[in-house]
């Protein structure tokens, strides 16, 4: 039989706020554990959580980026379980009335038509605490409690069962990635857990209508591992059916080591919430003119500038795309373009020379050595011929290694291209009469060691001899 | 309503608590009243309604953005019952 996956994503994006969502305790990570607590976020009896606005801002511009309706009032629930990570026996989140509904991105596959995915919800949560084990928590034979990541704020996006295989997935994971860092509400770190995947998957028989019993898979935490698990997830499921068993609904850990993932008993009876309005925390009433501005405030997304990068700019669609992967880059390319105007020629510079010298050294575009006003006085050089493409590969690493302008590159190191077709012409005479066999093949009709000819001028040039201005005399002369 | 005991245990379970036999028939029973008057309380009429989720007239209570002092770890610690360096210690928790 031939079995359809379906899947749908809970993913956790822990925002970018300098303090966290209940209280005034920093976010920073990497504090000495428990020195970023409080009576609030410890969970100590008597303390009132008082909500972050900016938590808010966040949550609603996160949901007008994906096209979701803002809930006019919404309100907090308590979540209650008992976990050692969790201080108050609850986890203050949104149930009944989450901030944003009934959204959708749609995604695109190569060669595939767009399709929509829909995104049932976004709700505004506090994370837990950090457990650690073994040596990490000082030796001890139990494990280690740190508080400093308790509630820190987190948004849950909740997609429909809308996806139906793991490429899908992926596609729609990356997308909703970018749309969060390129708003700046997080900083996307999947390593250090501030974009987190849950993944719920099912398969059914082709052409059935009724899902099939879903299990829940946590701790994927890159986009490799994402599409991994789920691929793991959905052939467990089909050989389980095949062999005559059936999937029972539960919460499945997995384990990047082995590629598998394995059932987590402990979270079994956990599923009763008991979800109730948290009577701490005040509804959250957000009227038209709150959403009204906040959708003015929106930057330019990235399907937006992709296309007007297109119809404004005359990007080929690849090129829009890939310039327009996060905002920084996308920045970049424009600032190139106001100082230079060759939308192309920028771009190509980008995705070329920039994106090499950035992916060889680790680097992110905000930290590029050479400035997009560099860039471009690069390129102006190309413009006026004072250096050729290939010289300027070499001034471009020269302003990577120093900082300092093209300009001061080619005087200081002579680099200007000699377009003086004296010079050249001297270049050209000595080297046929040094090669008098291979000026004889070219006039008997030979005309590919006219490519000889022009590699022998550029190399007695060291480089510098204009190309165009060498093409022109050398068929000149090879023609007598 | 009829509360069973097994509905007792599911809840002492969920909130931790080990009952007795004899405190789970005493719970069953007083359960059970309790929402037998819900059931009383359902028959008025609330269409039209809208749900209270809170008691107080209150909406929109906002802090901004701004960090303030945290409590140090020594008195985040002082009321732990065992500590490893400045984490809480607890047994051990597998996954």
């Amino acid at each position: 039989m031939k079995y359809q996956p379906v899947i749908g994503l809970e993913v956790h994006v822990q925002l970018l706020t300098d303090t966290k969502i209940f209280c005034g305790c920093s976010t920073t990570f990497g504090a000495e554990p428990n020195s970023q607590t409080c009576p609030v976020c410890l969970g100590l009896p008597g303390a009132l959580p008082v909500l972050n606005k900016k938590v808010v801002e966040f949550a609603i511009k996160a949901g007008l980026a994906t096209n979701c309706s803002i809930t006019p009032r919404s309100i907090f629930a308590r979540k209650n379980y008992f976990y050692p990570d969790l201080p108050k026996g609850y986890q203050i989140s949104q149930f009944e009335e989450p901030i944003c509904q009934h959204g959708w991105l749609d995604i695109q596959l190569e060669g595939e038509a767009l399709k929509r995915i829909g995104i049932t919800r976004i709700h505004m949560e506090e994370d837990a605490g950090k457990l650690v084990h073994g040596e990490l928590s000082g030796g001890n034979d139990g494990s280690g409690v740190d508080l400093n990541r308790a509630c820190t704020p987190l948004l849950e996006v909740v997609s429909e069962p809308d996806l139906r295989s793991s490429d899908e997935a992926v596609t729609y994971l990356k997308q909703l990635h970018q749309i969060v860092t390129w708003l700046g509400i997080c900083d996307g770190n999947m390593e250090e857990g501030s974009f987190r995947c849950d993944a719920n998957v099912s398969v059914m028989p082709v052409g059935a209508e009724k899902y099939g019993t879903r299990a829940e898979i946590k701790n994927v935490n890159s986009f490799k591992f994402v599409k991994q698990a789920i691929e793991y997830e959905i052939q467990r499921q089909i050989d389980l059916i095949e062999d005559g068993g059936t999937v029972v609904q539960e919460t499945r850990l997995y384990d990047p080591n082995s590629g598998k993932t394995r059932s987590m008993r402990s979270k079994e009876e956990a599923h009763d919430y008991r979800y109730f309005p948290d009577p701490d925390l005040v509804p959250l009433v957000i009227g038209p003119e709150w959403v009204e501005r906040s959708r003015r405030e929106l930057p330019e997304l990235p399907e937006q500038r992709q296309q007007r990068f297109i119809v404004e700019l005359g990007l080929p669609p690849y090129d829009a795309e890939v310039l327009t992967a996060s905002r920084g880059l996308a920045d970049y390319f424009e600032a190139g373009v106001a100082a230079h105007g060759n939308a192309k020629a920028v771009g190509n510079w980008i995705m070329g020379e920039i994106t090499r010298g950035l992916n060889d050294n680790g680097l992110v575009i905000e930290a590029c050595p050479v400035t997009p006003v560099q860039l471009a006085e690069l390129l102006k050089l190309i413009d006026l011929g004072t250096i050729s493409g290939k010289i300027a590969k070499t001034v471009f690493d020269e302003m990577w290694r120093s900082g300092k302008s093209p300009e001061l590159i080619v005087a200081e190191q002579g680099l200007v291209q000699v377009s003086d077709t004296g010079a050249i012409e001297a270049i050209i005479d000595e080297i046929m009469a040094a090669n008098a066999g291979q000026v004889a093949e070219y006039r008997g009709g030979k005309e590919k060691v006219f490519g000889f000819f022009v590699g022998q001028v550029m190399k007695a040039s060291k480089g510098k001899a204009n190309p165009a201005v060498v093409n022109d005399l050398l068929l000149s002369k090879l023609r007598g | 309503m009829k509360i069973t005991v097994a509905d007792v245990e599911h809840v002492a379970r969920l909130a931790r608590l080990e009952l007795t036999a004899a405190e789970k028939e005493l719970f069953a029973g007083q359960m059970g009243s309790i929402l037998g008057y819900v059931d009383t309380l359902k028959s008025v009429d609330t269409d039209g309604v809208v749900p209270t989720s809170h008691a107080v007239p209150m909406e929109n209570a906002f802090r901004e953005d701004v960090v303030r002092p945290s409590i140090g770890v020594e008195k985040a610690l002082a009321n732990a019952p065992n500590r490893s360096g400045s984490f809480y210690a607890v047994p051990k928790v597998i996954e």
